[in-house]
């Protein structure tokens, strides 16, 4: 027999049991007060117990009822995505608003699966153009355009 | 009359040049957006969010709930023309709108989901101005007691309606709680969960929140599937509506507008619920039901009209309590925050030309969309042509420039992109964002009522119990979940039985 019938609300289940227990783990370095004069550790401790009954509504259930399976990760599109956001965020500063969105656009393109690398150099300069006109030209945003100007 | 007299402050406010503008660009962003699929309304407000720190407050506003009312008539346009709901609200505008088109009557069925929404926009307006006047003063009589009650109810009731598991609805309401109260303890001045980070003293942002649960995760979650998205080509031709459809429609309007109204006054309710109800009521009254499916045009005239009248009263809650029923409200609030103003029934007295200016605005808005709606669907459906592998490296530029540009630092961005992380794993476990944004915004609201009921019962929790409004609220809020949940463990037990 499985013990984990409904593998998506055990693991919902488990995340939320270990949020709440490290809430209250790290919330146990704030002074709880009373209930009529509350510390700062009040209300997470509330909501750290919240969260470990309901997490453990969730597992008690997922061994009773059973579900669907987890839809399996796709790690090219996620640390792609994620990647090359954080990069654009990385750099936009020193390179400037130009040359980071080209790079944001062709490495951010990759995560399709119709990836058409010429393609996205173009886009990548003509989104750079638009950029550069709407954010720094038309609303003053503090952005250097190019590398250098910071 | 007191309420004309509000009116004229508020349409004094909305139609100077400046918030006109505004107003159009919120509109025609926002059908922009209903149109394109794979970017909703949150994520679009979390974009703009950073761009209106130099705005007026009022104007700012005005833009943000264009982004709303017009991601309504973008979504049903290209549910008509191409099958293809652009917002979840216009699902069941697919239905009947699609089979119109199919026979040749685009331009009717456009035309009746376009008037529609304006007859109810403008029906839904008056009734924002005519109920907040004494729901605010009701409000204002509230102590920290009712407050609290009145929050849990509010985000209850917003997971209750809500689809999928109650129970983890819920669990994702306390994350948003605790997330929210990240950063230096107003009362105390100490940092929780800062974990040492300066950035975070602050408190994370609504933005980051918003946009990396709403915006990240879902261009990463259609990047997953490997279907292609077909182009259609679709020929207008019919533009106007015939007389006699006009009669056919007229009361599936009007139905829709009182339906669209009321559900969009309770937490939870806004756009998707009213259009999804008002399907079923047209269906039900129909003379001959069988039609529906096949192009009937009540099937779109009510449910379109319910959804602009859902979307607008569910500005209410917000307006009057300071609470937000759904995602998008949860944004607005987010912005109202961040322009300094704390949403609740102080704003109508402190801010007059704000609130009644938002008031008007959303009228003028639908009449602009209605205005040019019609005329620029051609540009849409050219829009509908950019392949999404060209469209969301675009969305990540403007989501990318928008994070940074709030703080102006890169941390930010990573803050965004662990966000956009952690929507793609609770999407897999099946856990809806949308109740964490609203706890969210509310934690440091409702922990400060908390405390003060407490402070004020010298630690009595009975509080709670023992006033009679809290107690109203509160027993609404457990019966809600009664309601729903009790269903559901009878149905899990026959299930478990049969499995046994």
């Amino acid at each position: 027999m499985r013990v984990i019938r409904n593998p998506r609300d055990f693991y919902a289940g488990a995340l939320f049991i270990v949020i709440g227990a490290a809430t209250i783990l790290l919330g146990s370095r704030y002074t709880l007060g009373t209930a009529a004069r509350m510390g700062p550790g009040y209300f997470p401790r509330i909501l750290g117990i919240l969260l470990i009954v309901l997490g453990g509504l969730l597992v008690f259930r997922a061994a009773r009822v059973s579900g669907a399976r987890i839809p399996p990760f796709r790690w090219r599109p996620t640390l792609i995505v994620l990647g090359s956001v954080v990069l654009f965020g990385a750099i936009v500063r020193p390179v400037g608003v130009a040359l980071s969105t080209v790079i944001l656009i062709v490495t951010a393109s990759a995560a399709s699966h119709e990836f058409r690398p010429r393609e996205s150099l173009v886009a990548g300069v003509l989104l750079a153009a638009l950029a550069v006109g709407v954010f720094v030209v038309g609303l003053q945003l503090q952005l250097p355009i190019w590398p250098g100007q910071d | 009359m007191e309420i004309f007299h509000h009116l004229a402050i508020g349409f004094g406010t909305a139609l100077t040049a400046v918030n006109l503008l505004y107003a159009l660009i919120g509109a025609l962003l926002g059908t922009l957006i209903g149109v394109l699929p794979g970017i909703g309304p949150v994520a679009t407000i979390a974009m703009l969010l950073p761009t209106t720190y130099s705005l007026e407050p009022v104007s700012a506003l005005i833009m943000l709930a264009g982004i709303y009312y017009g991601a309504q008539y973008g979504g049903s346009t290209t549910a008509i023309l191409v099958n293809m709901p652009g917002e979840s609200s216009s699902v069941v505008t697919c239905l009947d709108g699609y089979q119109m088109a199919r026979k040749g009557q685009a331009g009717a069925a456009l035309a009746i989901a376009a008037l529609g929404s304006f007859f109810a926009g403008s029906c839904a307006t008056i009734l924002v101005a005519g109920v907040s006047l004494p729901l605010s003063a009701l409000a204002l009589k509230f102590g920290p007691a009712e407050y609290f009650s009145l929050m849990v109810l509010g985000l209850i009731g917003a997971v209750v309606l809500a689809h999928g598991s109650l129970v983890k609805a819920i669990a994702m309401i306390v994350l948003g709680l605790l997330l929210g109260i990240v950063g230096t303890d107003v009362n105390s001045g100490v940092e929780r969960f800062t974990f040492g980070i300066p950035e975070l003293s602050d408190g994370i942002g609504v933005v980051v929140v918003a946009m990396g649960l709403f915006g990240f995760a879902e261009i990463i979650l259609n990047l997953e599937s490997t279907e292609k998205r077909e182009v259609i080509k679709t020929r207008l031709k019919g533009m106007w509506l015939t007389r006699s459809q006009l009669r056919e429609a007229a009361p599936a309007v009007l139905r829709g507008t009182a339906l669209g109204s009321m559900l969009g006054v309770l937490p939870g309710g806004g756009a998707m619920l009213s259009s999804f109800a008002s399907y079923s009521i047209e269906k039900k009254l129909a003379k001959d039901p069988s039609q529906f499916g096949k192009g009937a045009i009540c099937g779109v005239a009510g449910p379109e009209s319910a959804n602009n009248a859902g979307a607008q009263t569910s500005f209410i809650p917000l307006l009057t309590l300071g609470i937000p029923e759904n995602a998008v409200m949860a944004m607005m609030v987010g912005a109202m925050t961040i322009h300094n103003i704390q949403p609740g029934p102080q704003v109508m007295t402190s801010n007059p030309q704000l609130f009644w200016g938002l008031i008007a605005s959303m009228w003028v808005g639908n009449l602009m969309l209605v205005v040019l709606n019609l005329p620029l669907i051609g540009i849409w459906i050219k829009l509908l042509t950019v392949p999404y592998r060209m469209l969301y490296p675009a969305i990540l530029l403007f989501c990318g420039i928008g994070v940074y540009t709030v703080n102006n630092t890169s941390f930010d961005v990573m803050q965004t992109a662990f966000f956009g992380a952690l929507g793609v794993l609770f999407a897999k476990l099946e856990c809806e964002p949308a109740p964490l944004l609203l706890g969210f915004v509310l934690g440091p609201m409702m922990e400060e009522n908390l405390r003060r009921a407490l402070l004020l019962s010298r630690g009595d929790a009975l509080v709670f119990a023992t006033r009679p409004i809290s107690a109203g609220l509160l027993l609404a809020a457990i019966l809600l979940v009664l309601v729903i949940a009790v269903p559901n463990i009878r149905r899990q037990r026959e299930e478990a039985f049969q499995e046994a």
